[in-house]
């Protein structure tokens, strides 16, 4: 991140950079939460809440548009932008993420309006990461030379498999030549700046057949991979056509072997895997990602968007948890009414906010670095916390954990067993801060 | 003053119910238990506050031992029992003749619910035959053998029984069960055939049976319909013309037999007695023969079923009586009574209860320990054969380990603790006691006796102490339609019994005695017995003593450490099918790990069965971006607070459910 940083700064010293070159001064000196540099800047992301349909595997915040309301869409997502840029007092906005929802069925215009709006507040470098996520449908690839035009930088395209008939059955409305030919104008508008979604763990997928997929795959993609497995969500239609056997889901140790087979292909196709599901080559991890791994600020703008950012412009001194509200028509009227459709706010404790950057932290290859550790709590380090511990030590000597000069990090095979670790390192933070924070 | 005392007594919910199990205030059980006392006089109520001087409205001088009957009603479960003893309380007008007549006697949510009887209830009827008055005395009593000690001391104050049998049904397991109880007992049995109003009613098959079993006449049978009232006088004729009267006579020293006690929170023990000889009346000082402690009698009476008092009670009559007793252990069933003056020769057959089945009990969840303890010590208060002896499970917490008469028992008491106590409980699977005979001279000395009885597996002694290892056996008797003989035989086989006797009762239904260790049947007998006739064979069983045994104790082992909790005695030849069923519940319910875990049973150190937990590969959410974290945040910390309730052996973590799965009954 620093060297992220720094790189931006020989090319035009930002307000931004200079406010962080204060604080690496002054970051010895007790501090609220309020002045530190994790307070100065922020990444945003947009939520576009709109699918053409909905894919059966799907849970997240999506609805089906009634009518073209686009405009008023457009307008409020403007004016929330404004809002929580205002509320969030930062001087900066280090990477912008389009997600969805289906954000490539937004007109371009509006894409373009809401970066105008973040550059007229507050510093949006040239370089700056513009992520929008892209169905890679014929409509979509008609509009990436626009949203190019608007501003947008880099694309990740849900291509998610190369099997027709699975597309099919999860409810895509995409086919695999259509992903392709979206995956070559990418590519040719944003060279090194796209990336490809990819699901594993479906219905009837053998490890041979995943991993003459990803092969192809590979050969045809650019410099990023995301690779997600595909889980079973209560109150999706698979669910409900696994537990009625119609759909058979491989099992857990198939999806293991899955996962693995991955992550040796990646490699020997010379991407790098930077995070539990993300891989890149020729430096071109995503900056808006690493920036939640770092556990740096964000806001979030459009229905049910999440947000993590200190309110200075109300006299906010802590992080608080911010959630949207999630019906669209709802948030529309909200924003109409008082600029912003903040639903839920909850302060983050000294404890909460050291779970979450550990528990994000810990998602990265490269783990938790101790200087970033000591931005967010400087009295106690990663070795005074973790280093006494029985549990810690095991892990250690059973080889999945790793503690050292660099910091804190998962080792190959710890990183897959991520979620049985994070609980034992939860219990000794806890152990450990608790009796700090009574004092 | 009364007014108060039901105000106080509805403002403890919890002692409410206590009292109406054995209701001692007259206001409260007037609200809730006796409905079909409501219409009586409200003057009844302030009785027990004794705020007037006793009048006694019966003169029971005019009952002389020949105008007494003492009689019980014995028989298998929903055969009618407690439907025949609501017709005889209204008959005799004890009660009120109403539709909400049903099952007067039975108090208990459980007794209801299960249509069996667990404390018993008596009650004096007033008859009148051939123009002469008689006292009956109905002594209702336990139906199962469970509580056979508390039936044969029912019986024991009685002179005849009023055997049912469902006319349909014919005889079952407990028929004969009781029937043996009464014939030993040298009393009169009368025969009663009910539900003969039942369309499949066969009268004729079932006296032929009660002829071929019980080799009681035909002639003999009275066939009747509770329900109806059909035939329920000549019932009533018969009791008074074939029964007995009691043998006592006033004139000898007093002298009682305690049948059943109570306990009541403002009263003491209220002990239910059957007076043999002589008389006692208000302030006469009398001995409990059993712990030599002396009282003074505080008040006396008959049951109607409600309390009556009366200034004294005669040779041959049987009533309650209060003497400042504190401890329903006091009042023991089957201790002596006698007055101080005079000491009489105990009654036989005294015999403090005895415990055959054990459970270890805990709370859900330890911050409810007071309140189960409170629970289990209001409800043991009335109930002096449970006995409660503390615990404590490194996986379940603190907890105790309670012995019961049987099975049935058992359950009687975790389902009043549930009902009424509305305590979630903890159930661990039932044992029985062990005994064992010791070799070593040391130990000898030690124990203070070569036998030792073995309740906690931790407990078990090394066989090289040892010279004899013995297990308490049952006989069961199973009665079934023929079309189930061969499975019930090869289940009874497979549980190491042993077949004393097969019997043929009528054309189609065999009754076979199989001599059975007791921890064969704890568990799930009966329960495979129900389900594999179809519900139509019956069980019961008697104690037998105890049997040398091969036995020897298991450990159950994870990653190479034994789990204490789990280890059980078991008998060689069921170590294995034991041992294998414990890995599979444990595999079933101990969460997948980092690493493989190996779950074993072990006799010393000899490894009998095995499963394997095979480690996680991958357990890591794929996607987790800015939008996800608040959930995921939420499980993780959940599992982070889990952890901290896990019992870790070795380096395995085990949850405490998992413990449960493995220690627990069945659920049925």
């Amino acid at each position: 991140m620093m060297a992220d940083i720094f790189r931006k700064a020989s090319r035009g010293f930002s307000p931004c950079l200079r406010r962080l070159s204060d604080f690496r001064v002054t970051k010895h000196a007790p501090e609220s939460p309020s002045t530190s540099p994790l307070s100065e800047q922020a990444s945003l992301y947009v939520h576009w809440p709109y699918c053409l349909r909905r894919c059966t595997y799907c849970n997240f915040n999506k609805y089906i548009p009634k009518g073209n309301n686009e405009e008023i869409m457009a307008k409020c997502l403007q004016m929330e932008t404004e809002t929580l840029l205002q509320l969030s007092q930062v001087s900066c906005i280090t990477s912008v993420f389009f997600g969805g929802g289906t954000p490539s069925l937004a007109h371009p215009s509006t894409i373009a309006k809401i970066l105008e709006t973040v550059s007229k507040k507050v510093t949006l470098l040239d370089e700056a990461e513009v992520t929008l996520e892209v169905n890679p449908t014929p409509v979509g690839r008609a509009k990436l030379k626009d949203f190019h035009h608007a501003g947008v930088n880099r694309f990740s395209i849900g291509v998610q498999s190369l099997q027709d008939n699975d597309l099919k059955s999860l409810g895509r409305d995409h086919s695999s030549l259509e992903a392709l030919q979206t995956l070559e104008e990418a590519k040719k508008l944003c060279p090194s700046s796209v990336s490809v979604d990819i699901m594993f763990g479906r219905p009837e997928q053998t490890v041979e057949s995943w991993s003459s997929e990803l092969s192809d795959m590979l050969s045809v993609c650019d410099d990023h991979v995301s690779l997600y497995q595909l889980t079973l969500e209560r109150g999706t239609k698979l669910f409900k056509q696994v537990h009625g056997g119609q759909i058979h889901m491989p099992t857990e140790d198939t999806t293991a072997e899955m996962y693995q087979a991955a992550r040796e292909t990646l490699q020997q196709h010379g991407f790098q895997q930077y995070e539990v599901s993300n891989f890149a080559r020729n430096n071109s991890e995503s900056r808006h990602n690493l920036s939640y791994w770092k556990g740096e600020q964000y806001i979030g703008v459009g229905p049910g968007a999440h947000g993590r950012f200190v309110p200075l412009g109300e006299g906010g001194v802590a992080r608080e948890a911010r959630t949207q509200t999630l019906e669209p028509d709802v948030w529309i009227r909200e924003v109409q009414q008082r600029g912003h459709g903040t639903r839920r706010r909850i302060q983050l404790g000294h404890l909460e906010l050291l779970e979450e950057v550990l528990v994000m932290g810990m998602r990265m290859t490269k783990g938790i670095n101790h200087k970033n550790w000591e931005l967010f709590s400087p009295e106690l380090s990663l070795h005074e916390i973790f280093g006494a511990s029985l549990n810690f030590q095991e892990l250690q000597q059973s080889g999945q954990l790793i503690l050292d000069d660099r910091g804190l990090r998962c080792s190959w095979k710890g990183l897959a067993l991520l979620d049985s670790i994070l609980p034992i390192l939860l219990v000794e933070l806890d152990r450990q801060i608790f009796p700090k924070s009574a004092s | 003053m009364s007014y108060c005392m039901v105000k106080q007594l509805c403002d403890l919910p919890l002692l409410g119910r206590v009292l109406q199990f054995k209701g001692c205030s007259k206001a409260y059980t007037l609200r809730y238990r006796h409905r079909w006392i409501k219409g009586l006089p409200v003057s009844c109520s302030s009785r027990s506050l004794n705020t007037q001087p006793d009048k006694d409205p019966i003169d029971l001088s005019k009952f002389p031992v020949d105008k007494i009957r003492n009689f019980c009603i014995i028989a298998h479960i929903d055969h009618g029992k407690s439907t025949l003893a609501d017709r005889l309380l209204e008959m005799t007008g004890a009660i009120a003749k109403t539709e909400k007549n049903k099952q007067v006697l039975d108090k208990l949510q459980v007794e209801r619910e299960r249509g069996i009887t667990v404390k018993a209830q008596t009650a004096s009827l007033f008859y009148s035959h051939d123009g002469q008055e008689y006292l009956l005395n109905l002594i209702d009593t336990p139906g199962h053998v469970d509580f056979s000690y508390e039936v044969s001391r029912s019986l024991t104050a009685c002179q005849g029984v009023l055997l049912i049998i469902d006319a349909n049904q014919g005889i079952q397991a407990q028929t004969v069960a009781n029937f043996y109880l009464a014939f030993e007992s040298q009393l009169t049995i009368i025969p009663v055939i009910n539900k003969i109003d039942l369309k499949n009613a066969d009268p004729e098959r079932v006296e032929s049976q009660i002829e071929k079993v019980f080799d009681i006449p035909r002639e003999e049978c009275l066939r009747i319909s509770a329900k109806l009232g059909t035939n329920v006088e000549a019932v009533l004729q018969a009791v008074v013309e074939r029964i007995p009267p009691p043998a006592g006579s006033i004139s000898e020293p007093f002298k009682a037999l305690v049948f059943d006690s109570n306990f009541d929170h403002y009263r003491g023990v209220v002990a239910n007695i059957a007076v043999f000889g002589g008389r006692v009346k208000k302030g006469d000082k009398i001995v409990s023969a059993h712990l030599s402690k002396t009282y003074e009698v505080n008040e006396l009476g008959l049951l109607r079923p409600e309390e009556h008092p009366t200034q004294k009670l005669f040779a041959g009559q049987v009533g309650y009586m209060i003497a400042g007793m504190k401890d329903v252990k006091e009042a023991q069933i089957g201790d002596t009574l006698y007055h101080q003056e005079q000491p009489v020769q105990a009654l036989p057959g005294f015999k403090p209860a005895k415990a055959m089945v054990f459970a270890g009990m805990y709370p859900m969840d330890q911050s409810e320990y007071p309140a189960l303890r409170s629970a289990i010590e209001r409800l043991t208060l009335n109930d002096s054969s449970v006995t409660v002896q503390r615990d404590s499970s490194l996986a379940l917490g603190a907890g105790w380990r309670l012995g019961f008469l049987g099975l049935l028992h058992m359950e009687v008491f975790n389902q009043r603790l549930e009902q009424e106590y509305n305590a979630s409980v903890i159930v661990t699977a039932p044992t029985v006691p062990y005994k064992v005979l010791l070799s070593s001279a040391k130990l000898i000395k030690e124990h203070g006796s070569e036998e030792v009885t073995i309740v906690n597996p931790a407990q078990f002694p090394d066989r090289s102490v040892v010279s004899e290892y013995l297990e308490p056996m049952v006989l069961g008797t199973i009665l079934a339609p023929d079309a189930y003989t061969g499975k019930i035989m090869s289940l009874c086989l497979s549980r190491r019994a042993v077949q004393k006797n097969v019997v043929y009762i009528d054309e189609q239904r065999v009754m076979m005695k199989y001599l059975f260790p007791l921890n064969e049947i704890v568990v799930d007998f009966y329960d495979l017995l129900k389900s594999m006739s179809s519900g139509y064979a019956s069980f019961d069983y008697e104690n037998a003593g105890y049997q040398a045994a091969d036995l020897i104790k298991m450990d159950i082992l994870l990653n190479g450490r034994p789990v204490e909790e789990l280890t059980t005695i078991v008998h060689r030849d069921r170590a294995y099918s034991t041992g294998k069923a414990m890995c599979e519940r444990l595999k079933e319910s101990i969460p997948r790990q980092m690493f493989e875990i190996a779950i074993q049973a072990a006799i010393g150190s000899k490894v009998i069965a095995r499963e394997t937990i095979k480690a996680y590969r991958k357990n890591v959410l794929a996607k987790c971006y800015g939008g996800d974290i608040t959930r995921k945040m939420k499980l993780l910390k959940k599992q982070a607070e889990g952890k901290k309730k896990m019992r870790r052996i070795g380096n395995v973590e085990v949850p405490k459910d998992a413990f449960i799965s493995v220690l627990k009954r069945k659920d049925k």
